[in-house]
């Protein structure tokens, strides 16, 4: 049960996040709320290398003789946390545009394209 | 916005360097140790964050501008293209210069070791050009919220 | 010379990146050559893609492994899996990867006239070179971590491209916001699923992957995630919301390559559905899920596009309607791909009209984008109630357009009937009621076009249009290239399904050549 708790963690984030997108009004939050899902996904693909009593994949301060951790899902984590930081900017900065044009950050207001 | 107070500018000239200094450490040694290009980037981008903090946005502007910042970013992405072209007799992104005895040259050594700088190939050429890039793009990013937010007080305010 | 076409399938993404990156230092030089610049590097791309379509399509899939040896190694001494990042180019990869080297091509050179001296024209060029390699990249890879990356590359790229009229308007930020977190989500959602099938099997390269695969719970999950969210990217009804808002605030170059984006997204999805889990899945059901995808995407893309004023949103919505015609060609495709009587009877006739119908929209649909973006370079406006009678002044853009609307419509000779005709035969086999559906949706495509024929051309010349001209030499010419590939496809539909379509649909159907490309001749 105890190895668990890392995949419970990634099902809360997620609900949290998801919940967050679809019941929150101002558009900052709902960018706080697309962090959260991405910072769930990431924590689910650094768990999924991970393997009982081993240490940490680095030859230069490791003790000799002992297993290692998975190292590709860190790689693969590590691109995207890059891809997320980059979408995170831009979603703040098209929030900063609009905010500029309308004033308010406000879901309910600031939608002109209907139909 | 406007700059904090003298207690923290004066801690904020003392840490600059140091910080600036430890981001290169992770950038340069990113083949041996956990690091490499974007996390040692991102550390120096966090020491010019705290240079915008400490002083404001309008009295950064002196040491901290954005022309310069996005030419290295140029520079960077060009050099990392370059690199990877290299190797374009065999394949694309091939490492012509590992295990060959030149620049960063000397053989991998597998197992515990206590760490020999001067191997690796193009990967630590490839780490500094993606460095180089990454702190000069969230640089950017930065400058250019922080001028957001000047626009956005002084319409507040007006 | 050799060099380059044995290093093909990566030049022709490397040469629009390194052009990318070396746009903002030129633009400190001289402003006034980026476009030119971006232009010419689009066309060596589409002469190199043309080059290694002839090569794939005589001699083989090709196969390019980074950082190796030699460019075909896949399995270095010893091991039984492949390891380094591939590309893989077969038929169907370069069937999709013509398709966007002609679109982005000559949207750079509509862009010549269109984006002449505003503000930030030097970013726009960069964002329409990334993007590009974005979209080539997810047609050749053969990795699925790399495929996700490619995926955000070209989401990123376009977000900026949509919001890029933002600095007057606040209606194009708000469009891309919306593109924004509905491509967050759908990436992410891929990300999940790609650390399913990594935590499961250890391999990341398709080929490998679809050797191994055996459909266990777990991979059920994976597919369930999967299929809703490429749907979602390439604008299926119920979860088509973004398409109108990004495609009428996009500008007009720009979205006739976001169509090609949201296509390469189907291509993933059909790459999944064929060479990933082919028949060890359950082929009836997932076959029936996109035909039901397909049939709604039809029918609501075309009754809500009739009541539209707006002549982009109006295009967006019928780009929404011929998607689900290549929806419901692949599903009836893959529903019988289990049975094999039926689908030689039937089955490979459908997803040749389906397959055919994504080149097909991509070429009538484009032009009728640009035929759009050409009465807003003149009128400066795009609602429909306040034009009227341009046909007197814009004649090469009226014949355009008509060219363009028949296309859409289905009628001969043009290359619209000629796909359409593919899909109702074959889906009348399967399920006559789906056939039918099909034509009616088909005419009520003709009778919006009619209606925005008649309110944009036809009728007195109005006297605030007294001074509008034809558009300008580049504009005319990108539409002029469109037009002759629809009139081409339309005469001789034969030559082009014989020679391209009809290898990439053998190309998806097989999963044993696609795996033995790799793996070395199982």
């Amino acid at each position: 049960m105890i190895d668990n708790l890392p995949y419970i963690a990634v099902a809360i984030f997620i609900g949290l996040g998801i919940y967050t997108l679809m019941y929150k009004k101002n558009l900052i939050k709902i960018a706080i709320g697309i962090c959260l899902i991405e910072n769930g996904v990431n924590l689910f693909l650094i768990t999924l290398g991970y393997r009982k009593g081993a240490v940490a994949p680095i030859y230069t301060m490791a003790p000799s003789g002992q297993s290692m951790v998975l190292p590709t899902p860190q790689a693969l984590t590590l691109t995207s946390i890059v891809i997320g930081i980059a979408t995170t900017a831009l979603i703040l900065s098209v929030v900063m545009m609009i905010y500029k044009h309308y004033g308010t950050l406000d879901t309910d207001e600031i939608r002109r394209l209907r139909g | 916005m406007k700059g904090m107070s003298k207690i923290v500018k004066t801690v904020a000239n003392f840490v600059y360097g140091f910080i600036i200094i430890f981001g290169f450490y992770i950038i340069v040694h990113g083949h041996l140790t956990p690091g490499g290009g974007f996390q040692g980037g991102a550390v120096v981008a966090s020491a010019f964050a705290l240079a915008l903090v400490s002083y404001g946005s309008v009295n950064s502007q002196k040491f901290l501008k954005k022309d310069i910042f996005s030419l290295f970013e140029s520079f960077g992405l060009t050099l990392f293209i370059v690199l990877a072209f290299s190797g374009l007799g065999i394949t694309f992104f091939y490492n012509f210069l590992a295990n060959s005895g030149n620049w960063f040259g000397d053989a991998a050594v597998i197992g515990t070791n206590p760490g020999n700088m001067n191997t690796g190939g193009l990967i630590p050429l490839m780490n500094i050009a993606v460095g180089l890039e990454v702190l000069s793009a969230l640089g950017v990013i930065v400058l250019v919220m922080a001028k957001g937010a000047e626009f956005t007080r002084k319409k507040e305010n007006s | 010379m050799n060099i380059l076409l044995n290093n093909s399938p990566i030049l022709i993404l490397a040469l629009p990146l390194l052009a990318a990156f070396l746009i903002p230092l030129i633009s400190r030089i001289n402003k006034k050559t980026v476009g030119s610049f971006s232009a010419l590097v689009l066309a060596i791309s589409l002469v190199m893609t043309i080059f290694l379509a002839v090569k794939v399509i005589t001699v083989g899939p090709q196969v390019y492994v980074f950082g190796a040896k030699s460019s075909g190694l896949t399995l270095p001494s010893g091991l039984s899996v492949p390891i380094r990042i591939m590309f893989q180019v077969d038929a169907m990869g370069i069937f999709m990867g013509l398709i966007t080297a002609t679109v982005s091509f000559l949207g750079a050179i509509y862009s010549l006239a269109f984006i002449k001296n505003q503000e930030g024209m030097d970013k726009f060029y960069s964002l329409l070179l990334l993007l590009t390699v974005g979209m080539f990249g997810m047609e050749f890879t053969g990795d699925l971590f790399n495929f996700f990356v490619f995926l955000e590359i070209a989401s990123i790229a376009s977000v900026a491209l949509i919001a890029y009229r933002g600095i007057n308007a606040g209606e194009p930020a708000e469009a891309g916001l919306k593109y924004m977190i509905v491509s967050s989500i759908s990436a992410l959602v891929v990300l999940f699923a790609i650390g399913i099938f990594y935590g499961e099997y250890d391999l990341l390269n398709i080929a490998a992957l679809a050797n191994m695969i055996k459909y266990s719970q777990l991979d059920k999950i994976a597919l369930a995630l999967l299929l809703p969210v490429l749907a979602m990217k390439s604008g299926a009804v119920p979860m088509h919301m973004w398409t109108p808002d990004a495609y009428s605030e996009a500008p007009a170059p720009i979205t006739m390559i976001l169509v090609a984006a949201s296509q390469a997204s189907l291509y993933a999805l059909f790459r999944i559905l064929f060479s990933l889990y082919n028949v060890s899945s359950n082929t009836l059901t997932a076959g029936w899920i996109i035909i039901v995808f397909g049939v709604l995407s039809m029918f609501i893309g075309v009754t809500m596009a009739i009541v539209q004023k707006d002549i982009k949103r109006l295009m967006a919505y019928h780009a929404v309607s011929q998607t689900g015609y290549m929806l419901l060609g692949v599903g009836v495709g893959l529903a019988v791909l289990s049975n094999p009587i039926a689908l030689k009877e039937y089955g490979i006739t459908s997803l040749e009209g389906g397959i055919f119908h994504i080149m097909n929209h991509a070429m009538y649909k484009g032009l009728l984008f640009l035929t759009a973006g050409a009465l807003f370079f003149r009128t400066g406006t795009r609602n429909l109630n306040k034009m009227g009678g341009l046909a007197h002044s814009m004649k090469y853009t009226t014949i355009f357009f008509i060219i363009g609307a028949a296309a859409i419509a289905g009628l001969p000779p043009f290359n619209g009937f000629a796909s359409k005709l593919l899909i109702y035969e074959s889906v009348y086999k399967f399920n006559p009621l789906l056939s039918i559906i099909a034509m009616v949706v088909s005419i009520l495509t003709l009778a919006s076009f009619v209606k925005v024929f008649h309110s944009a051309f036809l009728g007195p010349k109005l006297p605030q249009f007294n001074d509008v001209r034809e558009v300008p030499q580049s504009m005319v010419f990108s539409m002029a290239v469109l037009s002759c590939i629809i009139i081409f496809f339309g005469l001789f539909p034969d030559l082009i399904v014989d020679n391209l379509v009809h290898p990439a649909v053998m190309a998806l159907v097989e999963q044993v050549k696609y795996t033995g490309t790799v793996l070395g001749g199982m």
